[in-house]
């Protein structure tokens, strides 16, 4: 249950803002894509794109292709609702719903179009995605305690196994450890570790060393100025791209010579 | 011209820190004092309004039930059998406003907030705060006029169907049984009052769901919910304890409300269902005020002591509110 994405020349608009221009790239299953670049750079937005999330913004569009196995994310007749079913997120502050228990927290994506599910079912999938999300044993003993009971991190991973509760193909990250302590950054790092066997993983962070850290490849975004669209300048093997880059301004920006 | 003169800055001066004169110090004690003037002038306002309202029933309170008998407007009965029927049909109109009003502004409130384009929710919120700014006596004449003729077919029509002829003659009278032209019964004053609250409640509502955080309703929107799924799973839940809120500050109207349905209802004094029927129901506000400028004696005190009574019922519709509020409050969001 993972699947490869596969981008073609991906303009994403605001309006008539041009904000992420000629995206050409390949995110392989059942690994880790980390995309790095100074704020403003248009990676959150290119994210979005791949569950069509953007199209929560007024007057968002994109253009060009997002195909998934040899499905166009943006095909005719492709319902968003669907889309983002198979391709999860999770967002740069933990977003727990706090009107719901933990553990209906996990169960949020599986109640949604009405689908049935028993109470043994229920619960199996509560421990198995907590226990995917290495929580259950924090939370075993208060499941029915409200999600905003837990510290930043802990909400974090419990975003994270209500993400994969509904078993979807990829799992967006969009910087899921800028919010929170360097334990909790390290839970969730070893998390990503253990999910990339069975999910294809796409991160933004603006932690070099997280990104050397957890990811296969990563691609570098950048602008040319304020007002201009980002691009992605390179895209390689992580080891690749933090030794020899073959861009200078990916060099510089690895190095810390600037963003 | 004069040039800005910077201070010899000394390298060795320790970090100044602001002595004397404790900076801010006085506005925050003004504040805190007119916030504590103002919470001790309302608690003693109500107060001075309890005490009133006591002293003044306290002599129709302690009255031998025969005493009331010259009361011409109580009909020869006792305050009790008097102001049951009364307290039955205050109820009875405002239950009919809130199980009309308070989905209809649910409604409203979800679509100017969620689903109307920017410059149509806009233009319907000015309209809604608008209707909220009508004076009651218009609303009654409004009732009389214009709802009273428009009902009347639909009233018939239940009164006379085939269902509610068939269950009268099988298993007795039911709510609809006995329509009289013109409508003016607790259903129509019902309604009428429902008109009235719909917009306290819809612009209350509004501004709740308005401020569901973005951040639960992209969670829910990146699981996989459509817009409706979202609205149930974000947006409500987190606006329950507002639409609690706005739906006792309707009720409030309702239960309080005087003119609208003085002209909109044929008063009666009885405890039934007949929803349909003039001359049945008539609420606490509207029978103060017709029988408060004829009244004198007892009879004040009596009018005063129904009053008490719908002090007492608002008092306690508030406190079970909060309570509900409060019952969940760990989950409501605000933590
Ligand atoms: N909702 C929005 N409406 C209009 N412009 C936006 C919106 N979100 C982001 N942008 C613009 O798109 C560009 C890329 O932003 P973003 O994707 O957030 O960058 P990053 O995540 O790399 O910091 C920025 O110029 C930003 O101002
Ligand atoms: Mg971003």
């Amino acid at each position: 249950m993972s699947k490869r994405i596969d981008v073609n020349d991906l303009n994403v608009y605001y309006g008539d803002f041009l904000a992420v221009e000629g995206i050409d790239m390949v995110i392989e299953a059942r690994s880790v894509t980390a995309l790095i670049g100074p704020s403003g750079c248009g990676k959150s937005t290119f994210l979005r794109t791949l569950n069509r999330m953007h199209e929560v913004i007024p007057k968002a569009y994109v253009t060009g292709k997002a195909v998934m196995d040899g499905q166009d994310l943006y095909g005719p007749g492709v319902d968003p609702v669907e889309v983002r079913r198979q391709v999860g997120m999770v967002f740069q502050r933990p977003n727990p719903f706090p009107t719901m228990s933990i553990a209906d927290n996990v169960l949020a994506g599986v109640r949604l179009n009405n689908r049935r599910i028993s109470k043994s079912d229920a619960a199996d999938l509560v421990e198995r995605s907590l226990t995917g999300a290495n929580l259950w044993n924090e939370v075993k003993d208060r499941l029915n305690l409200p999600g905003s009971s837990l510290s930043g991190g802990q909400q974090q991973r419990l975003c994270i196994a209500r993400a994969i509760a509904v078993e979807p193909q990829v799992l967006l990250m969009d910087e899921p450890c800028s919010a929170l302590d360097p334990i909790s950054t390290l839970a969730i790092e070893e998390l990503i570790s253990e999910l990339k066997n069975d999910y294809t993983i796409v991160i933004v962070t603006h932690n070099m060393q997280q990104a050397a850290r957890v990811s296969d490849r990563t691609g570098f975004f950048n602008i040319a100025g304020t007002g201009k669209p980002g691009h992605l300048i390179e895209m390689d093997d992580t080891t690749t791209m933090f030794s020899t880059p073959s861009e200078k301004s990916t060099e510089d920006y690895i190095s810390g010579r600037f963003g | 011209m004069a040039v800005a003169e910077s201070p010899p800055s000394d390298p060795e001066a320790p970090p100044k820190v602001r002595v004397g004169r404790t900076p801010g110090r006085l506005g925050n004690r003004v504040f805190q004092g007119i916030s504590t003037a103002s919470g001790i002038f309302i608690l003693i306002i109500l107060a001075a309004v309890a005490i009133f309202l006591l002293v003044r029933a306290w002599p129709a309170l302690i009255a031998a039930p025969s005493a009331f008998e010259d009361v011409g407007f109580m009909l020869g009965r006792d305050l009790w059998s008097w102001v049951w029927p009364l307290l039955f049909g205050t109820a009875i109109s405002s239950v009919i406003a809130l199980v009309v009003a308070v989905p209809l502004s649910i409604g409203i409130g979800l679509f100017i907030s969620h689903y109307a384009p920017r410059r149509l929710a806009q233009g319907l919120g000015y309209l809604i705060d608008l209707l909220a700014a009508i004076p009651s006596v218009i609303f009654g004449l409004w009732g009389i006029q214009w709802l009273q003729p428009l009902v009347s077919p639909l009233f018939t029509w239940l009164s006379t169907n085939g269902a509610t002829a068939w269950l009268e003659e099988n298993v007795g009278p039911t709510i609809f049984t006995g329509y009289q032209a013109p409508a003016r019964n607790i259903l129509t004053a019902g309604l009428v009052l429902a008109i009235m609250i719909l917009p306290i409640i819809t612009a209350t509502v509004r501004e709740v769901f308005l401020q569901t955080p973005r951040l639960h309703e992209e969670a829910s929107l990146a699981l996989g919910a459509t817009r409706w799924e979202m609205i149930r799973q974000a947006v409500l839940p987190f606006g329950r304890s507002g639409v609690i809120s706005a739906t006792m500050l309707g009720l409030g109207r309702a239960l309080g409300e005087t003119m609208a349905v003085l002209m909109v209802l044929s008063p009666g004094y009885l405890i039934n269902f007949y929803l349909l029927q003039p001359g049945q129901h008539q609420s606490i506000a509207a029978n103060i005020a017709s029988h408060f400028p004829e009244a004198s004696g007892l009879g004040v005190d009596a009018l005063i002591a129904s009053g008490l009574i719908l002090f007492i019922m608002t008092f306690g519709v508030n406190l079970i509110a909060r309570w509900i509020i409060s019952r969940r409050a760990e989950f409501s969001g605000a933590n």
